[in-house]
């Protein structure tokens, strides 16, 4: 096994993806996701790849939309009001089936909102962020070492269903260090014989497009667009299970709500109450099937957010309203704390549910 | 020990980030689950500072640490901020050259180090950090010099490998100081 | 003999365009250079928004269609993907490159970018239906100023050769036009010139094409050609603006101070 080294989250990200065999990134200054910038400036130009920092989120997406149109692993970087610029980038990418993988350290909004952590753009995420009917794949990490392994899994991803990935961390996971080991084996890239490499007078030209100006072809581009959805939907969600087999009441937390959640549920079961944790890894696809499983012993489901209420709405989809959901949350950079979630376990485990 | 919580606090600059992260890489080195996490943005250009270290022999849950077992403060507005969130038979380390009230904790164990004022006087200037994780780590009986030998090495960079030595001795001079 | 044929780099298919627009024009021209140079093989054409929009079904190069002012940047991220082995260019109208892609622009001229931009300047927005241009001439009537550019409410034309002048980056910006032989003949070897410079590594070359929208403009094609000998060559005046390489290092027709 490699060596475990100490290393921000957003570091983690940066080695990982380099590791994954990504030469070209290009981003904007925000914070809290710097590092991954300023780690791709110092080693990039001795790997010869590209680190170019863009004049602007937008430009730095348009670049990324470049190189994936030249059939190379690409990423950019960014914090929730970047992204919100290059949203026009991403429904561009989804109509070019172009991979590429972007980050998401997310921080309060909405607006310039504030720099410390949040989560509060799971629905912006979820849903695409830009026009058009469109997903994106989107891994939430909880810890620097899945900071790593979902980059490398994101890249895999992309390639694999000519789309977007993305990882959707925030300020705390991104500013901690924790240790961490690069012992993965990575997928090369598949043969990408669409990209736009120059036709070297040996093929027809290759188009990059997400313009149709038939309405009867591009509804069937969309159709078939969302089989492959259902395909990912279908194999590639992913939990992970913390004491849920026979838990009364359980919460559903990503990211850092998770790693509050865990502590929460730990104290729970010490002082006799049967709590679990599911934490979606992939919030698209998100894991509904893990849901409905445990939606049948469950009494109540607590979803623990650093947001007003969003993927709440997911786990009350998945369930289908079988069990009562209720929301835990802070917002605005504020993180809750394992009391604050231990006691809404009592709450509910008092009030008893269904 | 099960799991420990350790919030280093003060000005930016006073190199709390990195004493918290040699404690990390010691933590690391010795087979233990650590997090190590900073405040960041603009208050780190001047204003409070802090950073959460987690040690623990399970996996590390949330990384904030909230209410410390171990207090290091090293200006009056942190130990103003932190001192009432630290455990009951906690530990508080104070630079008492830059705090001058005392802390007011009865339940608590507190270790007074003019750490500031030792590295002026043993040519060591800017390393009160590390005068203060010597005390820290003999207190805690956790001064294991191989470790933290190969901690310093993994936080210092090649670059600057002449400061190997003086953290060390910084480091040391806490370990002896005695009130 | 054959003394005239369609250029190997544009696909045997009806251009979209209106008559008497010089959009094919110009895409004859891209085409013989790339030819003439021996570069379709490598080359990688950025399509616009704008009327120009379909230019991917025209060249028979690999080609991209980008978002609406981000042709620069997607260029940046093609060339950067193969430095060596790729040929870039971008073609883009007025809409594209001088209003919502400014930022884009400028900042690849800055970057001294290794790529061809070809910017088809005929100050008004065609594809929908001729609203006014960054580079609608003052008092000019489209379909958003209808009494006419009123400088006082939309401010001035954005002169680009001039304004990217400035800067140290790039390495050639020439101002063409395409209203008669001896014009088209120039704006060829411009346009070769700006593919050459890639070639040989010199860097961000754009050339700036004074083209005609009869559709919007409401003139006969030919009325239309005279127009931009009238109005659009006086307020944008044709030549070279810079070539580094030749030492001409700032606008030549800015008067002495």
């Amino acid at each position: 096994m490699a060596e475990k080294v100490l290393m921000k989250g957003n570091e983690a990200i940066a080695e990982a993806a380099i590791q994954a065999g990504c030469r070209h990134y290009f981003g904007y200054p925000i914070t809290p996701q710097t590092e991954i910038a300023a780690y791709m400036a110092k080693r990039m130009p001795k790997i010869g790849g590209t680190f170019l920092q863009a004049e602007s989120e937008i430009a730095a997406i348009n670049m990324v939309y470049g190189v994936a149109s030249a059939g190379k692993r690409v990423m950019t970087s960014s914090s929730s009001p970047g992204i919100s610029l290059k949203s026009e980038g991403l429904s561009y990418l989804a109509g070019a089936d172009l991979p590429a993988l972007v980050v998401n350290a997310q921080r309060g909004g909405p607006g310039l909102g504030g720099i410390q952590p949040s989560q509060s753009d799971y629905f912006q995420a979820t849903r695409g962020g830009g026009h058009g009917d469109y997903h994106m794949i989107v891994l939430a990490p909880s810890s620097v070492q899945e900071m790593a392994q979902l980059t490398i899994r994101g890249f895999e991803l992309a390639d694999e269903y000519r789309m977007t990935a993305m990882i959707l961390a925030d300020g705390t996971i991104g500013q901690m260090m924790e240790p961490v080991s690069f012992d993965f084996e990575i997928k090369e890239a598949p043969a990408k014989p669409w990209a736009t490499t120059g036709t070297k007078m040996a093929r027809p030209h290759n188009v990059i497009n997400s313009l149709y100006l038939n309405a009867e072809l591009l509804e069937k581009t969309n159709i078939e667009r969302y089989q492959k959805y259902a395909l990912i939907e279908e194999k590639e969600a992913l939990a992970e299970e913390y004491m849920v087999e026979d838990a009364d009441i359980i919460i559903a937390a990503f990211g850092i709500a998770a790693r509050v959640s865990k502590n929460a549920v730990n104290e729970a079961r010490a002082s006799g109450i049967k709590a679990g944790l599911i934490r979606p890894i992939t919030l698209w696809p998100f894991p509904k099937a893990v849901f409905a499983k445990h939606a049948d012993h469950a009494k109540q489901i607590i979803s623990v957010e650093l947001s007003m209420g969003q993927m709440i709405e997911d786990v009350q989809l998945a369930t289908q309203c079988k069990v009562p959901v209720s929301l835990c949350y802070r917002v605005g950079g504020m993180i809750p704390t394992p009391d604050q979630v231990y006691q809404a376990i009592v709450e509910a485990n008092e009030k008893g549910g269904k | 020990m099960a799991t420990r919580e350790f919030l280093f606090a003060g000005f930016g600059g006073q190199g709390l980030l990195f004493s918290g992260k040699v404690l990390a890489y010691k933590g690391l080195i010795e087979d233990k689950n650590v997090s190590w996490l900073p405040s960041y943005g603009p208050e780190m250009r001047g204003g409070t500072a802090n950073c959460s270290v987690i040690l623990s022999d399970e996996p590390v849950g949330a990384p904030i640490v909230l209410t410390p077992e171990v207090l290091v403060a090293m200006n009056l507005p942190s130990l103003d901020k932190y001192e009432n969130t630290v455990r009951k038979g906690g530990i508080i380390l104070v630079d008492s050259s830059l705090i001058e009230r005392k802390v007011e904790r009865t339940d608590v164990d507190v270790y007074y180090v003019p750490a500031t004022k030792l590295a002026d006087e043993n040519g060591a200037g800017r390393l009160a950090n590390m005068i203060l994780m010597g005390k820290l780590l003999s207190v805690l009986d956790e001064y294991n010099e191989e470790t933290v030998s190969k901690a310093l090495e993994k936080c210092i960079s090649a670059r600057h490998a002449d400061m190997l030595d003086l953290n060390r001795k910084a480091m040391e001079i806490g370990r002896n100081y005695a009130e | 003999m054959i003394v005239f044929e369609r250029p190997k780099s544009l696909i045997d298919v009806p251009l979209h365009y209106c008559p008497g627009c010089t959009h094919g024009i110009v895409h004859r021209l891209v085409a013989e250079a790339i030819d003439e140079l021996g570069i379709e093989g490598k080359t990688v054409g950025i399509a616009p928004v704008g009327c120009s929009v379909m230019a991917y079904d025209y060249f028979n190069c690999d080609m991209i269609e980008a978002a609406h002012g981000r042709a620069p940047a997607v260029a940046t991220g093609v060339k950067r993907s193969d430095p060596d082995n790729l040929i870039v260019f971008t073609y883009q109208g007025d809409g594209d490159l001088a209003s919502i892609g400014t930022a884009e622009t400028v900042h690849a001229a800055a970057r001294n970018e290794n790529i061809t931009v070809i910017f088809i300047n005929n100050a008004i927005y065609g594809m929908t239906g001729g609203q006014m241009a960054p580079t609608s001439l003052p008092g000019q009537v489209t379909q958003t100023s209808p009494y006419g550019r009123d400088v006082n409410l939309c401010g001035y034309p954005v002169k680009i050769c001039e304004m990217l002048s400035e800067l140290e980056g790039p390495e050639y910006l020439e101002r063409v036009t395409v209203n008669s032989v001896k014009n088209v003949r120039n704006a060829k070897r411009a346009i070769k010139k700006a593919f050459q410079n890639q070639i040989d590594g010199k860097g961000f070359s754009l050339i700036e094409v004074i083209s005609s929208c009869p559709t919007n403009w409401g003139m006969t094609p030919k009325e239309a050609l005279q127009w931009i000998d009238d109005k659009m060559i006086p307020y944008y005046p044709l030549g070279v603006y810079k070539d580094r390489s030749a030492g001409i290092l700032c606008n030549p027709n800015k008067e002495e101070k």
